[in-house]
């Protein structure tokens, strides 16, 4: 394909999108056509982000525009039973694979909950029972922040083929955590790819959904996904993401998140892969007494850049957010954490709290840290704060002062660092899945078996 | 060789404040000494010269440990070669069992003298003993590293590690301020539970009080940053009584 040897712009999308639109999952849906029509005037309008959109302002998208990416085909040969897992594996459990976005295996063993779980790919919903999809994927990105700052986002929503489609019915717990592995397999040229998941846990639903996101390979690859939560009255979704993409790999991640009263959103990423990430949540806190907990840690080395752009808006009373990110930055990578809490005139007795915490293990490691907090409620209880800082050097001291060596003695300190976001998760056998990988980082490697 | 510790003239900076100047000290293997001296005359600095901390610079003089040059070591080769330092103000380290500490600290030094590291069943098992020797209560080693623990808990952690890591020289930096009676007790049985023959320690304390349960060989005085007296266990008994008024900062 010829674009490969043209470096990437917006007009390349757009003209991807051309040559695609026919042929892309529910062309036939009149709302759909709508709907990635706006997506992609949307994009055009926007181009890919640059410096001049606020919500970009620390991250450039050099890597992503130096190559040029071509739509990623029929999925590349992978061996499914040798992907890792990040669950024990007993037998039992619920796991999705994709691969460069397409749906290639749906282990649905939802032997203890016949009833209420659809669990699946958007694809296949889109061929087979469009008409609920409608409401939820339009929903989001028409905000106005949203307009102006998520062009990718745009070009997710024109350009998504495929995805985790998950509702859980009234009622209905998920006892078992579904697990989804998200693959990208880099070919002979780049490949670009635009997944679209949609979570709906309609009232007193439960589930937990693991996102692992791996890359087999060291080529380069795009990853752009797009994320709809709404969680109904009452409902609590546990939400973690392991993003260890390869390491050329470029990864866009947006994901809203809606509420209703009484709702939980329990949210936890881990970033340690590809070149360039960004993880942008919108929370939107829209039903009385809901709650969102966003919590995550990075760990960056060589030049890898990540972005971790947050927004949650308190709009209604008693509503709550505790947010926890932090990180451990080596060598010349770089971080970037934008959180903002916006807490609405109507969102009395509402607290929120966030906190960033960085370490710098490298003179020339780079943390950009904006905290932001806007309170238009005269009743609420909120604090925001950013550290940076080396390791103590007094534990360093004690530790070596004991006869543990200087390295081990870092990783000592960086991992108790780094676990303190690990120890609030709720879903059993993650934990000890999750410290692992953070030891395979100390050790400078990825800790995955190739295949 | 009948030293284990050979200080010989030692000068060291802290911050480009010259503390130490021209410090003399032998300790002899198998003798408990202890230094006594009024607050800033460069106690705690000589503990972590010896320890090798960043910061503190010798200018000159020289440290022999079982006859070798002690200064060239790394802190976790001291540590191997059985250097231990009951620190004044012990650290703390959130989101470090004190399990996971103590067993990494004693596997390094294992593994720093050739042995086999200690197995999670052996560990624990050592660790029992050791603490139901010195009366520590198990709630203790579960806790994260010093955190939340008060002066006294933190004082007896650090006695519960020197008991586990066993040193050829243990160096006590004020263990007994600030503890009652019973946790005054526990520092002296740690202590004297190591005598033996190939082993020394350095005991700096304020008191007297810590020296009528560990019966130190020798008693030294530190002042403007030497070695200002040196007498038998009845010196501490004489400081007590006289206080450090003597040896006054006037000359510094
Ligand atoms: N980290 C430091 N930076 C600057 N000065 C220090 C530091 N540590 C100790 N000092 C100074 O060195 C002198 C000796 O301190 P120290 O060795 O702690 O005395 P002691 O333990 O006998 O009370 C004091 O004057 C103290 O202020
Ligand atoms: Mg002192």
């Amino acid at each position: 394909m010829p674009e490969s040897a043209s470096p990437t712009t917006a007009q390349s999308f757009v003209a991807q999108f051309g040559a695609l639109r026919d042929t892309l999952p529910g062309a036939g849906l009149p709302w759909l056509r709508e709907l990635r029509e706006d997506g992609i005037a949307r994009f055009a309008k926007l181009g890919l982000p640059g410096p001049k959109v606020e919500a970009w302002k620390y991250t450039r998208l050099r890597p992503l525009e130096r190559i040029g990416f071509v739509p990623a085909g029929a999925a590349a040969q992978v061996d499914l039973d040798k992907l890792p897992a990040l669950l024990p594996h007993t037998g039992v459990g619920h796991r999705v694979v994709f691969v460069n976005g397409r749906l290639r295996q749906c282990l649905a063993l939802l032997a203890d909950q016949p009833e209420g779980v659809e669990l699946g790919g958007l694809a296949d919903a889109l061929r087979h029972d469009p008409d609920p999809l409608a409401a939820e994927l339009g929903r989001n990105g028409n905000g106005a922040r949203a307009r102006d700052g998520q062009p990718l986002f745009a070009l997710n929503t024109a350009m998504m083929q495929d995805g985790l489609v998950l509702r859980v019915r009234r009622g209905i717990s998920v006892a078992l955590p579904i697990e989804v592995i998200y693959v990208g397999a880099p070919g002979p040229e780049p490949v670009a790819f635009h997944p679209r998941n949609l979570i709906v846990l309609e009232p007193g639903a439960r589930a937990t959904v693991v996102e692992h996101h791996i890359g087999l390979g060291a080529g380069a690859y795009f990853a752009n996904g797009g994320t709809d939560i709404r969680i109904e009255e009452g409902a609590q979704l546990h939400h973690y993401k392991i993003q260890d993409e390869g390491p050329e790999a470029i990864h866009i991640a947006t994901t809203h998140v809606e509420l209703a009263r009484d709702a939980l959103y329990d949210g936890f990423i881990l970033s340690k892969g590809a070149r360039l990430s960004r993880q942008e949540v919108a929370v939107q806190l829209a039903g009385e007494g809901s709650e969102c907990h966003l919590n995550g840690a990075y760990m960056l080395r060589g030049e890898q850049h990540c972005d971790i752009t947050t927004t949650i808006d308190h709009l209604a009373p008693r509503t709550s957010s505790r947010e926890v990110f932090k990180g451990v930055i080596d060598d010349q990578a770089r971080a970037v954490f934008q959180g903002r809490i916006t807490v609405h005139r109507d969102a009395q007795q509402s607290n929120g709290h966030q906190l960033s915490k960085a370490l710098l293990l490298s003179d020339r490691a780079e943390i950009d840290a904006k905290p932001e907090l806007e309170i238009f409620a005269d009743d609420v209880k909120c604090s925001h704060g950013a550290t940076v800082g080396d390791l103590d050097r007094d534990a360093l001291f004690y530790l070596r002062a004991r006869g543990i060596p200087e390295a081990a003695a870092r990783d000592i300190l960086i991992e108790a660092f780094l676990a303190e976001t690990i120890n609030n998760i709720a879903a059993e056998g993650l934990c000890p899945a999750l410290m692992s990988s953070i030891g395979h980082w100390l050790g400078g490697t990825t800790g995955r078996t190739e295949p | 060789m009948d030293s284990l510790l050979e200080i010989k003239n030692l000068h060291a900076r802290v911050d480009g404040k010259p503390i130490l100047k021209g410090l003399d000290l032998v300790i002899p293997t198998g003798e408990v000494h202890a230094i006594m001296g009024p607050n800033g005359s460069g106690k705690s600095t000589l503990a972590y010269v010896l320890t090798g901390r960043d910061g503190y610079e010798v200018t000159e003089g020289e440290v022999l440990y079982k006859g070798r040059d002690l200064l060239t070591l790394t802190p976790e080769q001291r540590a191997g070669e059985g250097m231990f330092l009951a620190f004044q103000y012990p650290v703390e380290i959130p989101g470090v069992p004190n399990t996971t500490f103590l067993k990494e600290a004693l596997n390094a030094q294992r593994k720093y003298r050739g042995e086999d590291p200690l197995d999670a069943m052996e560990f624990v098992k050592l660790m029992r003993r050791k603490t139901k020797e010195l009366g520590i209560s198990d709630d203790l080693i579960k806790r994260q590293v010093n955190v939340g623990f008060s002066g006294g808990e933190k004082k007896r952690n650090e006695v519960l590690q020197m008991a586990i890591l066993e040193p050829t020289l243990a160096v006590l930096d004020e263990t007994d301020s600030g503890l009652d009676i019973d946790a005054l007790k526990i520092v002296a049985e740690g202590v004297n539970a190591l005598r033996a023959p190939d082993r020394s320690a350095l005991i700096i304390t304020h008191y007297q009080r810590l020296l009528e349960y560990i019966v130190p060989d020798r008693v030294h005085v530190l002042a403007h940053g030497r070695i200002a007296r040196s007498g038998g266990k009845e010196l501490a008994i004489e400081l007590e009584r006289t206080g450090y008024a003597a040896f006054a900062e006037a000359a510094a």
